[in-house]
């Protein structure tokens, strides 16, 4: 047996739910059905009350702890915050992970066969939205026979799932953490997304998206879309202290190969990537992001738009977090208090940029489990 | 802000401090705390007065305290303001033997006033006589109700009650009610001279 943490599930096995009920999207389309995979940790209680969904955030998927088959590189993108015994306690709560509809790790996305076709949806795969995505987790929980979240938490696009679920299904969530987001992207967030966009759909090998009845990905421009984001994922000072000017061999090379560590750092980010990530559902969740704005409908009045939600709130921000930035966070808890919702918010000192949320820091774990101590189950 | 003067006990610990404030906010109220600590004071109005409570901290550690308390707390620098509260959202809001550590005094005051109908401030009386006796004979106070030394204290801003009623007076804050005490004592006789903490409740002046 392999040595790991003691705190983790050493074999976790992804599951399988097929739901065949058409899906009415935000964009007009239809799904008439489509398989999600989610991975669950931890026990249902008699009652059922002490359910926890954990959305995840562009490049994650459902598999948030432990291990495969004891493989030591196999572990969860949370799993330093998910275990037995670790801040959200799988001892306490039974904790579930989903791919979201449009992924690439196991639920229908666009490379999944259309059976329609017979062929990958492709570029014809529709466009969600977080309120889509929060209507397949319903169904994802109705399946589980689980009527009511103690908890629904994420990160980045995960914590706009999170305030999604309180604005639809108040009824259906006690909880909602709600880390490192924003109710809606700047100007300058959506030029990132559409950069990276760019870089992907100019690829020669994108093909229209149809790539994949070429026998081709477009390596390049997800590549580039995602040195590009992991850019503005770290803070200055992170890459300061991270790569400086360290050169790879010492001296300029006066060409342009790499040269400098943080270019050497950010090519093998983008080619690991490439090879796992599919491009489509990359163009999918960055356009999710974009279009998340629950106070539109609201004659952008998010005051408004939280209305209706009954969650009690916890809302996380990091101090280097330049994409998602602690204002971001201060204007939802702004609008939780103009209705009077119980809501607790820490901006907590950090140097890693927006990947803080995923990083092991005591402080932050120590708020997070603090919190989830105090849920009733 | 931090506590300034290390009175956070545990709840079990009678606080006629608490219970002081208590008798003021009628029940239900919506209340919003300044420089909560580990959040006992909202926790006490919400247990005895069924109040609706947020704390307003900027220290890691007494943010993480009103986490395990239980307690809504916002993390927040006092000296920027207080933009995440809305005009007028609030009943009460409470300056809980902070005042004296605040830097921009007069800001606080103002904000206190815009986003709450009522104010309710304490604060360890420097007129009290036996720090009038230490600064007689020489020396700074230090004393039960302000326990530091004068290179280490956090209380920069000392009044007296004069002084505060004074500063109310010039700065638009109507004085509703006052109560200054010994210990456990209520002082009536001679406040400015025989008053360890003063509790004032005050409104915007109509």
């Amino acid at each position: 047996m392999l040595m790991q943490d003691s705190n983790s599930f050493n074999t976790v096995t992804p599951q399988v739910a097929r739901f065949d009920t058409p899906l009415h999207l935000k964009s007009g389309a239809v799904l008439d059905n489509y398989e999600l995979v989610y991975e669950t940790y931890g026990e249902l209680n008699a009652a059922r009350s002490n359910a926890v969904l954990v959305c995840h955030a562009l490049s994650g998927n459902h598999h948030l702890a432990g291990f495969y088959d004891d493989n030591p590189k196999s572990a969860g993108w949370w799993n330093n915050m998910i275990g037995p015994g670790k801040s959200i306690d799988t001892q306490k709560f039974l904790v579930i992970g989903v791919n979201n509809l449009g992924g690439c790790h196991g639920s229908t996305g666009p490379a999944s066969i259309n059976a329609k076709t017979g062929k990958c949806y492709g570029p014809n795969f529709p466009v969600v939205t977080v309120e889509d995505w929060v209507q397949t987790q319903v169904r994802l929980a109705d399946h589980l026979g689980i009527d009511q979240f103690a908890a629904v938490a994420g990160g980045s696009l995960g914590g706009m799932q999170a305030l999604q679920w309180t604005l639809d299904f108040p009824d259906r969530v006690r909880h909602a953490l709600v880390i490192a987001a924003a109710a809606k992207l700047t100007a300058q967030n959506i030029a990132f997304n559409d950069v990276a966009r760019q870089a992907i759909i100019t690829d020669p090998d994108f093909h229209g998206g149809d790539y994949y009845s070429h026998g081709v990905i477009p390596r390049r421009g997800l590549r580039l879309a995602r040195m590009l984001g992991h850019i503005t994922y770290l803070s200055d000072d992170s890459m300061a202290a991270k790569f400086g000017r360290e050169l790879r061999n010492g001296a300029l090379a006066f060409g342009y190969d790499v040269e400098f560590e943080i270019e050497s750092y950010l090519r093998y980010q983008g080619d690991k990537f490439a090879s796992q990530f599919d491009a489509n559902t990359y163009l999918l969740m960055t356009k999710a992001l974009d279009y998340f704005d629950p106070a539109f409908p609201h004659n952008n009045d998010l005051s408004a738009a939280f209305r209706f939600a009954e969650a009690n709130f916890l809302v996380l921000s990091f101090t280097t977090d330049w994409r998602f930035s602690p204002e971001r966070s201060r204007a939802i808890v702004r609008a939780l208090l103009d209705n009077e919702l119980d809501v607790s918010y820490a901006e907590i000192t950090s140097s890693h940029g927006h990947d803080s949320f995923l990083m092991e820091d005591r402080h932050y774990h120590r708020l997070v489990r603090a919190y989830m101590d105090n849920i009733v189950v | 802000m931090t506590k300034p003067l290390g009175m956070n006990s545990s709840f079990n610990v009678a606080r006629p401090d608490f219970a002081l404030i208590a008798a003021w906010v009628k029940p239900g109220s919506k209340v919003l705390d300044l420089g909560c600590g580990d959040g006992s004071l909202i926790r006490f109005l919400r247990d005895s007065r069924g109040a609706r409570g947020y704390g307003v901290e900027i220290d890691d550690a007494n943010v993480l305290a009103c986490f395990n308390n239980g307690v809504n707390v916002i993390q927040s620098d006092l000296e920027s303001g207080l933009q995440s509260f809305e005009s007028g959202s609030f009943d009460y809001v409470v300056l809980s033997q902070t005042l004296q550590a605040v830097k921009n005094t007069e800001n606080i005051i103002k904000e206190m006033l815009r986003v709450s109908k009522e104010g309710i401030v304490s604060f360890p009386n420097f007129g009290y006589w036996k720090n009038r006796l230490q600064v007689l004979s020489g020396h700074m106070p230090v004393s039960e109700a302000l326990p530091y030394q004068w290179f280490d204290t956090p209380n920069i801003h000392n009044c007296t009650l004069g002084d505060f009623e004074e500063f109310c007076g010039q700065h638009g804050a109507h004085i509703l009610e006052r109560r200054v005490m010994s210990g456990n004592h209520q002082i009536r006789f001679m406040p400015n001279l025989l008053g360890m903490l003063a509790f004032y409740r005050f409104e915007q002046q109509k």
